[in-house]
């Protein structure tokens, strides 16, 4: 695989690491399968896209795409805490509707951005190639947006929010309003996601309205296969795990698309997506039978070091 | 102060299965009385707990917590007055969540919560105090995450947590059933302990007839959704567990043939 094609699959992995951390905040901080994101992320990408050719700053275009996405996200909590319909469902419902008002944002299928300003174009400095800046710029905002994350996990309202998705009827006798903290929660995650998309269609040139097609899927695999590679009880490390799974995800998928002795094509991205995720679903029992066979090896060894003290 | 008033509480209304709760139940608690709650099962004991932490809606009647009316008030707005500590060791703690994180959420019980750091130095070294009267070592696993400790150690630091900020009624909730005697017998003396030197209100229910004449100033029995026993002072002090069956039958014309209650 050359130079450029990795950096672009680092670009969009970097990308899908935002979109991991908000499927870690709905999923595993505030235990809420949120399907939204399949219509947020695309959600972010029109938005973006239909204010840049409609003449506005890339930056105030990116952050009407969160504000948006925050939106769908707030909806979809809202049908869950006020209206009591199931999460799976209420996200789903959003989800779909968003496909209607993404088309109706964009006006037609697909937009193209590659003659308007981008966030990158408008980023751009000391003459750095375009395949090295879109990498570094995403890697600056991955970072800052992971140290916030880390922060506000670490604040007392962050952790209302563990406690909430942890223990709801103990955060509640504790004076948490988990129904308030799950609607900033998925407004939160959601606006991660519409972020993600933002940039994406900035990155890649336009936005198209399937393309938000299967982001839960990718967005889950990177926090699994980052759970896999980086097992810790510090959440610090997790948020890092997501990010990393995001960028080794896509960075796999480039290898095994771009491998012409394998023989796999752009078609099977997701047949590969399916494969890996399955692959990385599997290590943790491949792992534990290993321990059984050599004592020598433990399984899990943060559990070991945390008893033992 | 806790005044409750004509409760009534239904399950199921209009079916089959219609379960009248709470009937009409009154009780008041002066500031300063610890209440040890008994009565057979289904006799409405953790109804009614539940209906004074706001977990659940009542259908009729007021409950007054001081000064304020909290009758419409849902649990986590009742919080800053009212303390519990559940049945089910699991329930009264997270267990993804770390003791000192547990702790901080305590902390900041009722209290409006800011985006500044969850844990200091400060608060650390204070958890680290409350934790070492305890006796477990847990203060040296301020990091450990809550799943970690035993159903008794989880239940002495809920009840750490329950006092870590000042409420107007503490609820326990058969805090102990689910411990073993010996876990049982120490979380019921630091309970005891706790109580004291908060001087708080409290109100404990007990399956045990033994345990609710032997803790607290004052005995209530709950039947059929209402209070129809109750001691203290003098009479309590030289009651014993016959005395109180002796008691129940006179008042009630009938026999309590619940096991549970008797062998306890």
């Amino acid at each position: 695989m050359s130079l450029i094609a990795s950096l672009g699959a680092i670009e969009i992995g970097l990308i899908f690491g935002l979109v991991a951390l908000g499927v870690f905040l709905s999923f595993r901080i505030i235990n809420f399968p949120d399907l939204t994101v399949d219509g947020s992320f695309p959600l972010g990408g029109a938005v973006a896209a239909a204010l840049i050719v409609a003449g506005w700053n890339p930056f105030a275009a990116t952050a009407a795409a969160i504000v948006a996405g925050a939106l769908s996200g707030y909806l979809t909590a809202w049908l869950n805490v006020r209206l009591r319909i199931m999460q799976l469902l209420a996200s789903i419902l959003v989800m779909i509707a968003l496909y209607s008002v993404n088309l109706r944002v964009m006006g037609k299928p697909n937009i193209a951005l590659i003659d308007e300003p981008t966030v990158f174009s408008l980023l751009e400095f000391g003459g750095l190639p375009d395949y090295l800046l879109k990498p570094l710029v995403l890697l600056a905002v991955v970072v800052a947006a992971k140290v916030l994350i880390d922060l506000f996990f670490a604040s007392e309202v962050g952790l209302a929010m563990r406690a909430t998705g942890g223990n709801p009827r103990m955060a509640r006798s504790q004076g948490i309003s988990t129904d308030r903290l799950t609607v900033w929660g998925l407004a939160l995650s959601n606006g991660l996601v519409a972020l993600a998309g933002a940039l994406f269609v900035q990155s890649q040139g336009g936005a198209d309205i399937s393309m938000g097609l299967g982001t839960i899927v990718v967005g889950l695999a990177a926090v699994i296969i980052g759970e896999t590679i980086l097992p810790a009880r510090s959440l610090v490390i997790t948020t890092l795990a997501c990010v990393l799974g995001a960028v080794l995800y896509r960075f796999f998928i480039a290898l095994a698309l771009n491998s012409d002795f394998i023989g796999l094509k752009a078609q099977d991205l997701n047949l590969v997506t399916a494969v890996l995720v399955a692959f990385a679903l599997l290590v943790p029992t491949y792992k534990r039978k290993l321990a059984g066979l050599w004592p020598g090896v433990r399984a899990n060894p943060t559990h070991v070091v945390k008893e033992a003290k | 102060m806790l005044r409750a008033k004509g409760l009534e509480i239904t399950f199921n209304p209009g079916t089959p299965i219609e379960n009248r709760v709470l009937r009409g139940l009154d009780l008041n608690i002066p500031t300063g009385q610890f209440v040890t709650v008994i009565g057979s099962n289904g006799a409405g004991k953790s109804t009614f707990l539940n209906a004074v932490s706001g977990d659940l809606a009542v259908d009729r009647g007021s409950i007054q917590i001081d000064d304020s009316d909290v009758t419409r008030r849902s649990a986590w707005q009742r919080s800053d007055l009212v303390a519990r500590v559940f049945q089910d060791p699991m329930a009264g703690t997270c267990e993804a969540l770390t003791i000192e994180e547990n702790m901080a959420l305590a902390w900041k019980r009722g209290a409006r919560r800011s985006f500044g750091f969850s844990l200091t130095r400060k608060l650390r070294e204070l958890f680290r105090e409350k934790l070492s009267i305890l006796n477990l070592g847990l203060e040296n696993r301020l990091s450990d995450r809550m799943g970690l400790l035993s159903g008794g150690q989880r239940q002495a630091v809920s009840l750490l947590m329950a006092s870590l900020q000042p409420s107007r009624i503490l609820l326990l909730d058969e805090h102990t059933a689910a411990l073993d005697p010996k876990t049982a017998a120490f979380v019921l003396e630091l309970t005891a302990r706790i109580v004291e030197a908060g001087k708080l209100t409290a109100m404990m229910v007990t399956h045990s007839m033994r345990q609710a004449l032997d803790y607290g100033t004052r005995t209530v029995m709950l039947h059929e959704g209402r209070v129809i026993l109750d001691v203290k002072g003098v009479e309590r002090a030289g009651m014993d567990v016959p005395d109180l069956l002796h008691m129940f039958e006179k008042t009630r014309g009938e026999k309590l043939d619940d096991d549970k209650l008797l062998l306890a």
